[in-house]
């Protein structure tokens, strides 16, 4: 393999959170190295490695993808959405207040994956039903809480985006 | 980490195919990258080049041609595509309600049906589906495009006839009539399913018998099989007997796999599994029937 084809690089420009982000990546670089490392946005986790967790779960133009198995040229001109944008940094979002409230996280490593997938969840199916949120958040694994009370966390969470002046 | 790669991004088939065929072995097509990344961050295999499809124009659409009655699925749609999809939703439910079921929500928003077919993981579903509802592979390459059969398409575990400059461009399903009945069962711990089973049920012109019937298993050979032997029992019979023989047809069904003892399961546990499902698919399948006809 001849040292050019290692050196490619590829420009990259997308909205990180709402904000436009321009910087050069390998081709290999995974998104979630690139939002860890390169951004220093760490709310998003590494863990199982291989899309069965969930803990590094963002949004892809508003779809839960594995950040740890896509490559970060592909959010090429995309909107890419982290825990770190789901709140303005002063009042926390529904889901993530829903989450306290109901004790949805023991030890938190999932929690950022489980509140992303809920959110895409919510975006999707304002008022889902119980077999919904399993269906939905089935690739979401929690080692803590046994899931009812993530369940009870979305449910929470839809009810508080139901109510007037709540914005998703 | 994955290893370094090259990558290209053609804009045609031509294009890619081209591009495989000059790199050989030391390349290899990217699309959803649910698989490919995964044995790429094991170190199971290393290519120096990847060639990224997503790029290619036209690959992704979903539409009714021939008379607009044969379904057409560019070989880039990915799982999510298909579920969500309301003209499959409507006309092809077996394949909205399996797609559903496939992985999980991430998997199926990143991941294409031609990249799951050209895998060629046998413990995956979307060949046992296609196999059932008579599907037929486009690929295509520099030199021109031929069309196959699923069975003729998947050669052995992770083995198909694609040439190494050939890419999968579509999926051809015939039409689905509004009186057959249908069920897809799997079972799965983790994304992938230890065993899978697809039942299609087409009537006699009274619809009160079948006329034909297909059962394909998934997951319990190197590549998606019918139970063909399971299948003629299925001729003539009358809805109302589905129930009744039911668990034998799956016995039977259960004959046409080899299974193997490994991780997913041993492989009486998978022949026991097939017979259970076929048995609540037929019984599923007459049911869809019975409505269809009210």
């Amino acid at each position: 393999m001849s040292l050019t084809r290692v050196a490619q690089s590829l420009p990259l420009e997308f909205r990180l959170n709402g904000r436009h982000v321009a910087l050069e990546v390998k081709p290999h670089e995974t998104l979630l190295e690139v939002l860890r490392e390169r951004v220093g946005l760490t709310g998003t986790k590494l863990s199982c490695d291989m899309q069965v967790c969930g803990a590094c779960t963002v949004l892809l133009d508003g779809l839960p993808v594995s950040s740890c198995t896509s490559l970060a040229f592909e959010a090429r001109g995309k909107e890419v959405l982290t825990i770190e944008g789901l709140s303005d940094g002063r009042k926390l979002h529904p889901l993530q207040e829903a989450f306290i409230r109901c004790g949805g996280f023991q030890c938190g490593f999932c929690t950022a994956g489980m509140i992303m997938a809920a959110k895409a969840l919510l975006d999707e199916q304002p008022n889902p039903t119980v077999e919904e949120i399993k269906h939905f958040m089935k690739g979401n694994i929690c080692r803590c809480t046994g899931y009812q009370m993530i369940i009870e966390s979305i449910q929470e969470a839809s009810r508080l985006l139901g109510q007037p002046g709540k914005e998703a | 980490m994955l290893s370094p790669f090259f990558l290209e991004e053609p804009t045609t088939v031509a294009e890619a195919s081209s591009l495989l065929a000059r790199h050989g072995e030391s390349a290899k097509i990217l699309a959803g990258g649910t698989e490919l990344l995964l044995v790429l961050k094991e170190r199971l295999a290393t290519f120096e080049r990847l060639v990224h499809i997503k790029g290619i124009p036209g690959l992704a659409g979903i539409s009714l041609e021939n008379g607009k009655s044969e379904l057409r699925i560019g070989a880039l749609c990915t799982h999510r595509a298909l579920e969500k999809d309301p003209l499959i939703r409507s006309r092809f439910p077996l394949i909205a309600e399996a797609e559903r079921q496939i992985a999980n929500v991430r998997v199926r928003a990143s991941g294409t049906l031609g990249g799951n077919l050209c895998f060629a993981e046998p413990h995956a579903d979307p060949g046992t589906f296609l196999l059932a509802l008579g599907a037929r592979l486009v690929l295509q390459s520099a030199r021109g495009s031929r069309t196959l059969g699923v069975s003729d398409f998947f050669v052995d575990y992770f083995e198909t006839v694609l040439e190494p400059d050939e890419i999968m461009t579509e999926i051809r399903v015939p039409p689905l009539s509004e009186s057959a009945g249908w069920s897809y069962h799997r079972y799965a711990l983790l994304e992938r399913p230890s065993v899978a089973v697809c039942v299609l049920l087409e009537p006699d012109p009274g619809g009160r018998h079948i006329r034909s019937g297909a059962i394909s298993l998934g997951c319990v050979a190197p590549t998606p099989v019918r139970a063909t032997e399971a299948e003629k029992k299925l001729v003539g019979m009358a809805l109302s007997e589905v129930g009744r023989h039911a668990l034998e047809i799956g016995r039977e069904a259960a004959k046409a796999g080899e299974p193997l003892d490994d991780l997913y399961g041993s492989a009486d546990y998978k022949r026991e599994l097939v017979a259970v499902f076929v048995k609540r698919g037929l019984v599923q399948a007459a049911a869809r029937m019975e409505g269809a006809k009210r």
